[in-house]
This record gives structure tokens, C-alpha cells and sequence, in this order.
């Protein structure tokens, strides 16, 4: 069986099913406010397979995913603030946070954000950009280790603290109120759905691009540069552009979950991208096994489900449980629920111990 | 020139405030490579310890001279146990260490929730310590002046100990090659319990301390946690030196920063700064000459 699931012809098997899973079987079964909440849980997986490829794969603990989740929320929330305020005033108008604020001049790093493609362009390109810059910054100069998580998160408080001060980006209340997705009415069921589709599908493009990476020969040297990054440079390879790549891509996928983030749930504020929140992404990737593939989504989505259920019943016990679960999973359980199967192989076999995937 | 001098002052001021949060960081991160993310925890619990002292006591000077080594012992007992019971185990893992204690942090916040209520609490300042002091054309609150003295004790007290005690040899022997200590019988446990204590508590003595100047809530710990981290990072691992030198300069910079901006572009102002001084000494400010290959 895990053979079959190793080989390429079970990868596309395992794709058509997940495919049919998401848009067939999840329509018919989810009321529409469901389907809006299992959106939003997509978009915590997308993070969460950047992660998983960044941390589980690179070794690079990046506590800061949410500063590139927010970008990507916020370049799209400012987008949705012009297209609704072009909607109601026309062309050039003050969107209605800032109107209430008594601005009345639009700033002028707001006017680009008027035209679509510029803003699906600065989606991807932007976040990715401060990642590849922040990466050569910081891996060139071989800091690593317990200092880049340390700076990851910094990275968080500061960008959060940022926004908090930035009245034109709607400060602590963040932007909140869309209309309008792309000349869609957000409130519509049908579009509302459309955007289920979107993310569904992100996702499947998302894990098949790590899908690639991780089986490329670069997959293999990111690898090699977690477990022994001397020994790759001593071969001659540059691990810190090696490593730029993947803290790259997760940057991108949180920036797009971010993007997709903002229509499905209709605010963004700094409290959702600080460094709390940004750790948070990590507790879904260690539960799923962060080496794995899909161990990340499904303990993305687990975490993202639990959170949803039990906080608003019992919040105090939440938090124990989120507590525990970071001791319990990472002090016991190192690769996550994906690694319950090897691990019970391994007790039943009693042979020798076989490595346990990213302990790093 | 009065402005040179609040400045300063304001900066000297935030830095021993850093430095006191940083200090323990430094000892336990310095040593055993080990992030504790419950650190911040622990300087809460120095808060509300000075508060429950003072609910008791009634009197606020007596209180807060019965807090200050209660809160190292409170604090110290949090990191022992902690210690012995987890971050022993993950010897080897330090990321995952961090996210373990990540954990603890979280719970012992909702166990404050729900002890204390998740509204901040205060605690009353001493007659001895209200008003303040005109020094060199400004006036600066004792408060203040008091946590510099206290950081300066503390800093001055930790290094008699590293530098002129059995223990301090021992803690100092296994920052610098913790193989060859063992070889030399020194027991690496013992010393790392012992260093987790020592670490601990003074996060608890800066937790007593930040109750003089700013009010307690389950989250106060969390909020000086990260500056207390990029201290120790920029200052250099294990050097008590460097927590002191980055701690000011660091204070230092964010007032600066603050005067001439807002204090949100400041963090983002001093975060710069602190990358683009990585660049230069990846290492810190002070480098560890060890023994090891690592």
C-alpha cells in the first residue's frame, strides 16, 4: 500500500480523490456556511504545506508565516476597499473606513490597488520578494538554527505592531466589510461556493507543487542541507540559496491563503497575523508530521475544525488543550500523527530503530 | 541637551528593563542552547507574585522587599521543574524545544486567566519609591531609577557568581565545552538544573520589578519576551556582557526611534537594525570563544 502511494501513478490517484472529495463530496454534504468555514480552513492548510516544505523538509522553523499571510490578506483587502468604494463613489473614491476617519484624500500607495491585476500581481510577487530578500539577509550569513526562528518571529511582533499603527490600513480594527470580489457579490451563495472552489483547487495545486519540489533533485537537497548542511556545502552546493527557495515558496503559498483568506472570511486585522497566530500555524504541521506531505493539511485542518468547535464552547480548556498538544505531540511525537503507522510497525517488528523522519 | 538627556535616560531606562528580562534568557539560552519560550511566563509570574504578597502583606514597601527574592524562588521552582521534567528530555531538539515550552507558556497563561481573571491587576508602589528625582535638568521617576539599580545588582551578582564561585566555574566549564567538563566529573545535569534556576528566578525578580512600573495581565510576560530574545541574540550567546551592552543599546535605539517617529514604526526601525547588524557579526556582539567544534 505505501508503495502504491509512493508511485506516480498513486500520486495522480491519490489527487483524483482528493479532487473529488473537495468538489463533489463537500458541496453535497455542507450546508453553505459550512462549505464559507471549510474555505477558511483551506486557506490555514495552504500556510500550512509552505510550512511543512520550509520546517518538516528545510528545517527552517519560521515562526512568522503570518507577516506574509497578512501581506497577502492586506494587498487584497485594500483591492476589495477600492473596487467597493469605486462601486458606491466612483472612480478615485475614499474607501468607507477611511471616510469615517475624516480622510478624505485617497494615500497615494492606495491608487494602484484600484486595478486587479496589479493587485493579483503584488500578491505574488511582493511577499516573496521580502522572503527572498530576508532569506539572503539572514541564511547567507549562516544564521540558522534557534536564531532564525527568533528573528522569524520578531518579524511578526514588528509587522503586526506595524499595521496596529497604520490608520490608513485600517489600524487595530484591521479592513474588514467586502462587497465585492472581483465584480462578484461576496454575500451571493453561489459566489460564495465559487470561492470554496477556489481555495479547494489552490490546494491541490499548492500540494502538487510540493509534490514536485520535495521529489525533484532540489527536494533532495533541501533534505540533505536539514539534516547535515556542512556536508552539503563541503560538496560544493550553496546552501543558503538552497534554502532561500523553500523559505521562498512557503512565503508564497501564505501570501495566496492570505489573498484567498480575506473574501471567505471578510476581515483581516493584526490580532489574525501577529506572533501568536503565526505560531499557531506551526501546531497544525506538527500534529499532521511536518516531514510529510500531507501530514500538514490534515493536521492544519484538524487544528483549524477543533479550534472552531471547542473555542466557543470552552475556551479556557482550548487553550489547555492547544497547550498540551504542543508539549505532548512535539515532546513524544515528534513526526506527528503520520508517523503512528511506522512507529507501531516499528514496535511490532522490534528490529532495529529505523530513523525518525525530521527530528531536526 | 535636556533632550539628549531624557533621551538617554528613557533608553537607559527601557534597557534595564530589557536587560533584567534578557538576563536569564541569556544564562539558560547561553548554556544550554535551549529557547525557552516560558520565559515570559515566568516574569509574569514574578508579577502576579508581587501582587499576591502585597494582597497579603498590606504594606507596600515591606511587600515589595518580601516579593523581590520570593519571586526568584517562584520563578526559580517554575524553571526547575520545567527542566527537569521536559527540556532535559529534548536535549538534542532545540527548535522543538522552543515550541514544547511554547506550549507550557500557553497553559500556565490560562492557568493565570483563570486564577487571577484576565483583567490586568495593579500593584501599589511604595511610599519610598513615588515622585522622583531631578537629575542633570530632567526628572526621573524613582521607580525607574530603582529597576537600574536592580538590574545593575543583578548583573553585578550574577557575574560574582559565574566568575568566583565552585558553581559558577562548573556553569562556566560546560558553556565552554560541555564533553570535556563531564570528562572532567563535572556533572552537565546538575549544572543545568542548576542554571535553569538561577535563569528562571531572575525572570521572576524582573517580573517584581515590572510590577513598579506597569500593571499585570496574563500576557504581560509575552509582550517583553521576544525584545528579551533579540538582546540575547544581538548581544552574543552566553556572554553577560553582551545581554548588557545590546540591552541599552537596544533601550537606547527604540527611544531614539520613538522621538523621531511613532512606536510602531520603531519596533519595525529597531528589527532592521538588528538583521542588518547580524549581517555584520552573525554571531553577536560578543562572541564565546569555546572549545567545541559546534
Amino acid at each position: 500500500m505505501s508503495k502504491f502511494l509512493q508511485s506516480r501513478l498513486g500520486a495522480w490517484t491519490g489527487f483524483a480523490a482528493a479532487a473529488i472529495g473537495l468538489f463533489a463530496v463537500a458541496p453535497l454534504i455542507m450546508s453553505g456556511f459550512r462549505l464559507g468555514l471549510f474555505a477558511q480552513f483551506i486557506c490555514y492548510a495552504i500556510v500550512a504545506v509552505g510550512i511543512g516544505l520550509a520546517w518538516g523538509r528545510g528545517g527552517m522553523l519560521t515562526l512568522g508565516q503570518g507577516v506574509y499571510f497578512g501581506m497577502g490578506a492586506y494587498l487584497m483587502a485594500m483591492h476589495l476597499k477600492m473596487a467597493d468604494a469605486e462601486f458606491r463613489n466612483g472612480p478615485g473614491a475614499v474607501p468607507d473606513f477611511m471616510e469615517l476617519a475624516g480622510v478624505r484624500e485617497l494615500p497615494a500607495y492606495w491608487v494602484p490597488f484600484a486595478s486587479p491585476a496589479f493587485t493579483v500581481a503584488a500578491i505574488l510577487v511582493l511577499p516573496t520578494a521580502v522572503a527572498v530578500l530576508l532569506g539572503l539577509a539572514v541564511f547567507k550569513r549562516r544564521v540558522k538554527g534557534a536564531y532564525f526562528a527568533i528573528l522569524s518571529q520578531a518579524l511578526a511582533g514588528a509587522f503586526a505592531i506595524f499595521l496596529i499603527g497604520q490608520q490608513t490600513l485600517g489600524g487595530f480594527n484591521g479592513l474588514s466589510y467586502f462587497r465585492y470580489f472581483f465584480g462578484f457579490a461576496i454575500n451571493d451563495p453561489v459566489n460564495q461556493q465559487m470561492l470554496y472552489f477556489i481555495a479547494a483547487g489552490v490546494l491541490l495545486a499548492v500540494v502538487a507543487v510540493s509534490l514536485q519540489l520535495r521529489r525533484s533533485r532540489y527536494g533532495e537537497l533541501l533534505v540533505a542541507v536539514r539534516d547535515s548542511e556542512e556536508r552539503v556545502r563541503f560538496l560544493g552546493y550553496d546552501s543558503a540559496n538552497i534554502k532561500v527557495v523553500a523559505y521562498a515558496v512557503a512565503a508564497l503559498f501564505a501570501s495566496v491563503a492570505g489573498a484567498l483568506f480575506v473574501p471567505v472570511v471578510g476581515i483581516i486585522s493584526p490580532a489574525s497575523i501577529g506572533i501568536v497566530p503565526s505560531i499557531m500555524f506551526i501546531l497544525g504541521v506538527a500534529i499532521g508530521g511536518r516531514g510529510t506531505l500531507l501530514g500538514p493539511v490534515i493536521g492544519a485542518l484538524a487544528v483549524a475544525w477543533a479550534q472552531t468547535t471547542l473555542s466557543e464552547q470552552f475556551p479556557s480548556a482550548w487553550t489547555y488543550a492547544q497547550g498540551l498538544l504542543f508539549v505532548v505531540v512535539i515532546a513524544l511525537l515528534p513526526g506527528g500523527i503520520s508517523s503512528i503507522p511506522a512507529l507501531a510497525r516499528r514496535i511490532r517488528v522490534k528490529n532495529r530503530p529505523e530513523p525518525v523522519e525530521a527530528t531536526a | 541637551m535636556d533632550l539628549i538627556v531624557g533621551q538617554l535616560f528613557t533608553g537607559l531606562s527601557t534597557g534595564s528593563i530589557l536587560l533584567l528580562a534578557a538576563l536569564g534568557l541569556s544564562l539558560t539560552f547561553g548554556q544550554m542552547g535551549v529557547i525557552n519560550m516560558a520565559h515570559g511566563e515566568f516574569i509574569m509570574a514574578g508579577c502576579y507574585t508581587a501582587y499576591v504578597v502585597q494582597q497579603a502583606v498590606g504594606d507596600a514597601g515591606v511587600s515589595l522587599l518580601i516579593a523581590l527574592p520570593l519571586g526568584f524562588a517562584v520563578g526559580g521552582a517554575m524553571g526547575l521543574v520545567l527542566e527537569t521534567l521536559l527540556i532535559r528530555h529534548l536535549y538534542h531538539r532545540p527548535l522543538d524545544t522552543l515550541l514544547v515550552t511554547f506550549g507550557v507558556g500557553l497553559i500556565l497563561q490560562q492557568v493565570a486567566r483563570d486564577v487571577f481573571g484576565a483583567p490586568a491587576v495593579n500593584v501599589t508602589v511604595p511610599e519610598f519609591l513615588r515622585g522622583g528625582v531631578d537629575l542633570l535638568g530632567t526628572t526621573v521617576p524613582k521607580t525607574r531609577l530603582f529597576i537600574m539599580a536592580l538590574a545593575v545588582v543583578a548583573v553585578a551578582a550574577v557575574t560574582l557568581v559565574l566568575r568566583l564561585t565552585p558553581a559558577g566555574r562548573r556553569i562556566r566549564a560546560v558553556v565552554g565545552n560541555r564533553d570535556l567538563a563531564e570528562t572532567a566529573g563535572i556533572s552537565s545535569r546538575t549544572v543545568d538544573a542548576g542554571t535553569f534556576f538561577i535563569g528562571s528566578g531572575l525572570a521572576g525578580v524582573a517580573g517584581v520589578a515590572l510590577t513598579l512600573i506597569g500593571s499585570t495581565s496574563p500576557t504581560t510576560g509575552q509582550s517583553y519576551l521576544v525584545d528579551a530574545f533579540l538582546v540575547v541574540v544581538a548581544g552574543g550567546l552566553g556572554r553577560i556582557k553582551g545581554a548588557v551592552v545590546a540591552a541599552v543599546a537596544l533601550g537606547t535605539l527604540q527611544a531614539v526611534f520613538e522621538t523621531y517617529s511613532t512606536a510602531s514604526l520603531a519596533k519595525v526601525g529597531v528589527f532592521i537594525v538588528i538583521v542588518v547588524f547580524l549581517q555584520l557579526r552573525p554571531q553577536g556582539l560578543f562572541t564565546l570563544r569555546t572549545r567545541s567544534l559546534a
